[in-house]
């Protein structure tokens, strides 16, 4: 079996997938760089990012595979998880290797995880849909920082555009220290150095750098989130199910 | 400074929460005028609530002053409360900002009747055209319809709501009239029907003309009390079928009555609302829409009352052990989507994948049923040889004591002595 260590980049996983054909590999062990540990043992085989040899591999998976399942192999790569870049390269192959139709075949163990892992990063993206919670700034900023589970930024993007178009906005990944501003015509990544007032470590921004009618709002929406509570159903356990307690640091009605 | 908002918010959101309707889903309304918010799509759940209920939208009344005065009801016109009232300004504002802040999906608006319905439904009107007018919002707005109010009112509503709903209240018109004899059910199919006929008109005429303006386009949905009064679960599923198929309703909730009243007509306060029972008619609600069971088959003269300890599914399935076991491998999708255990997605994986060979336990497995309960009534690839066959109370048995309940013999709200 070989070994193929690539960049850790969708661009240089397709890379690889290239080069299974191109050296007619036979089953293929690949692993990112960051994942990487020598073995004396064993060759490796680095692949260098090339992009036409990428999109070559990306256009050829899309004229077998719809949208939806190309989307799904972008969400299981967003999972980062060490294990979805070996699915996606034998998920890739098989795709290639077989007729029109083979993503069907769910007792294959890559189509299924494929689309286990797609369905995990898209319920991680509803999630964060559902609980930004933007603090109003003092210069007309929506602000929000989140910890998601995967890297699902990217993915935000077309919600939250189409949703607050009229409204600048960031929303910030502090596990992955990058972030996105809406500037009221375009979206793009940034990254900023917290100053001291604004800390990561904080639930939320402090006062001074809020619009005044802020506090109102959280103190609102708080009481609202009391109010519509019936204590008599009260059910912890399905509570948490919903909003699991990871979360919960950066819900404003879940503070104090 | 801000107490007397505050006081407001509490008073008419405590009022306006036994409408159990959260759903923000099954509107088209896209935001093309650059302006606040998209209703399109799934619905999202910002947050639930300690009951476990999710927060989709910012749930108010306009007022809970209220000229009439039915038992089951906490704003009743006899029921000793604070009454409080919005300014039509207050609720849009409330509305914008929260939305805003990515809180909610939209507002959902009722209101007790204040003189009469046309001027209850007139200040309602009035809110949701502000907010899709004078703010440009495209949020989802769901919106209730006031019986009695002229057809005027509820065109016009339905050319701002996205949903617009009205509740039967009691699954039975004979329970309604105990307990609220000021109104019937006659007066909620008036509107249900005028409004759903509007709908089809507007639909029709979008196929000859382009730009027809949206008319509650994620439909309408309506809510039946269960367990104040006596009323069967067949009752109560057989009113919900008939009203699906009348009115092609999107929803009919039902909401475990939480006694809220020393009436003696009603279940006394402090008593348990009946959670489980109300679970398993939603249970046996998506039997019917989801699964292709026809109501007659889970509730009937025989069986009047679903089962507390299985799902009706299950239930069903061990009435009917003659028709059970299914090979996975070669029955029918339909009958697939009988088995216990078996989704609607899980279903539809294993029809795709056996046509790329036998499906076996581990595929079954990976694929996601639940596969302790399922096994009981399927053949696969290496299905052990069964040599007798069990009875249903003998299958009950098993799958009973593998499983564990999410009903815990006391209600987990009610602490135990020891």
């Amino acid at each position: 079996m070989e070994t193929f260590v690539f960049d850790g980049t969708l661009e240089g996983l397709l890379t690889a997938v290239f080069y299974c054909y191109q050296k007619k590999s036979g089953k293929v062990k690949v692993v990112s760089t960051a994942h990487f540990h020598p073995d004396v043992f064993q060759q490796h085989f680095t692949v260098v990012s090339e992009d036409d040899k990428a999109k070559r591999v990306w256009s050829g998976l899309q004229k077998k595979l719809d949208p939806g399942w190309m989307l799904n192999i972008y969400k299981a790569f967003l999972s980062e998880q060490p294990q979805a870049f070996q699915h996606l390269l034998d998920f890739a192959r098989y795709i290639i290797d077989h007729e029109q139709g083979a993503e069907t075949n769910f007792g294959n163990p890559d189509v299924l995880a494929i689309s286990q892992l797609g369905q995990k990063v898209h319920r991680e993206k509803h999630r964060m849909e559902a609980f930004i919670r933007f603090q109003k700034t003092a210069d007309d900023i929506f602000y929000a920082h989140i910890e998601p589970d995967f890297n699902v930024l990217p993915l935000l993007i077309k919600h939250f555009k189409n949703r607050y178009a009229d409204q600048k906005w960031i929303i910030y990944d502090l596990k992955r220290k990058y972030g996105l501003f809406y500037d009221l015509e375009k979206v793009e990544e940034i990254v900023f150095d917290f100053t001291e007032e604004m800390s990561p470590s904080l639930n939320a921004l402090p006062a001074k750098l809020l619009d005044e009618k802020e506090e109102l709002y959280t103190i609102l929406w708080k009481d609202y989130f009391k109010n519509v509570n019936i204590p008599a159903r009260k059910n912890m356990k399905l509570h948490i199910r919903h909003v699991p307690k990871r979360y919960w640091k950066y819900l404003s009605e879940k503070q104090g | 400074m801000y107490e007397r908002i505050r006081e407001k918010l509490g008073i008419l959101a405590d009022a306006a929460k036994y409408d159990v309707s959260c759903s923000s889903s099954g509107s088209n309304r896209k935001n093309e005028n650059k302006g606040l918010g998209d209703a399109e799509g799934t619905g999202i759940c910002h947050t639930y609530t300690e009951d476990g209920r999710c927060v989709s939208l910012l749930k108010v009344l306009l007022t809970n002053h209220c000229i009439f005065d039915c038992a089951f009801c906490v704003s009743r016109r006899s029921n000793d409360i604070k009454r409080a009232a919005f300014t039509v300004e207050e609720v849009v504002e409330l509305t914008i900002n929260f939305y805003r802040r990515n809180y909610i999906e939209g507002l959902f608006l009722s209101s007790g009747i204040f003189k009469n319905a046309d001027y209850t439904m007139e200040r309602l009107v009035r809110i949701v055209k502000k907010l899709r007018t004078e703010e440009r919002f495209n949020g989802y707005i769901h919106l209730k319809t006031i019986p009695g109010a002229s057809e005027e009112l509820l065109k016009e509503a339905g050319m701002y709501a996205d949903r617009m709903s009205i509740n039967l209240e009691m699954p039975t018109e004979a329970g309604l009239k105990i307990l609220a004899p000021e109104k019937s059910h006659e007066e909620v199919k008036k509107p249900l029907g005028y409004i759903q006929k509007s709908i089809t008109q507007f639909s029709d005429e979008k196929a000859l003309i382009k730009h027809v303006p949206k008319f509650v386009p994620a439909g309408q949905s309506t809510q039946i009390v269960i367990g104040a009064t006596p009323d069967t679960d067949k009752e109560i599923m057989h009113t919900a079928n008939a009203f699906y198929k009348n009115f092609s309703l999107k929803r009919v909730y039902y909401s475990g009555y939480i006694p809220i009243s020393n009436d003696s007509r009603l279940p006394v306060i402090g008593s348990q609302p009946p959670l489980i029972r109300e679970n398993r008619l939603y249970q046996a609600d998506w039997l019917m829409r989801f699964y292709g069971f026809n109501v007659q088959e889970i509730l009937n003269d025989a069986h009047p009352n679903l089962d507390v300890d299985v799902d009706p599914k299950l239930s069903w399935a061990l009435r009917h052990l003659e028709q059970f076991p299914v090979d996975v491998n070669t029955a029918d999708y339909r009958m697939i989507l009988r088995v216990p255990g078996i989704g609607v997605t899980s279903a539809l994986k294993i029809v795709q994948a056996r046509k790329f060979g036998r499906l076996y336990k581990d595929h079954l497995k990976k694929i996601g049923i639940s596969f302790n309960k399922a096994r009981h009534f399927i053949r696969y690839g290496d299905s052990p040889m069964q040599l007798k066959e069990y009875e249903a109370g003998h299958i009950k048995g098993i799958i009973l004591a593998e499983s564990h309940s999410k009903y815990q013999k006391n209600p987990h709200n009610q602490l135990s002595l020891f």
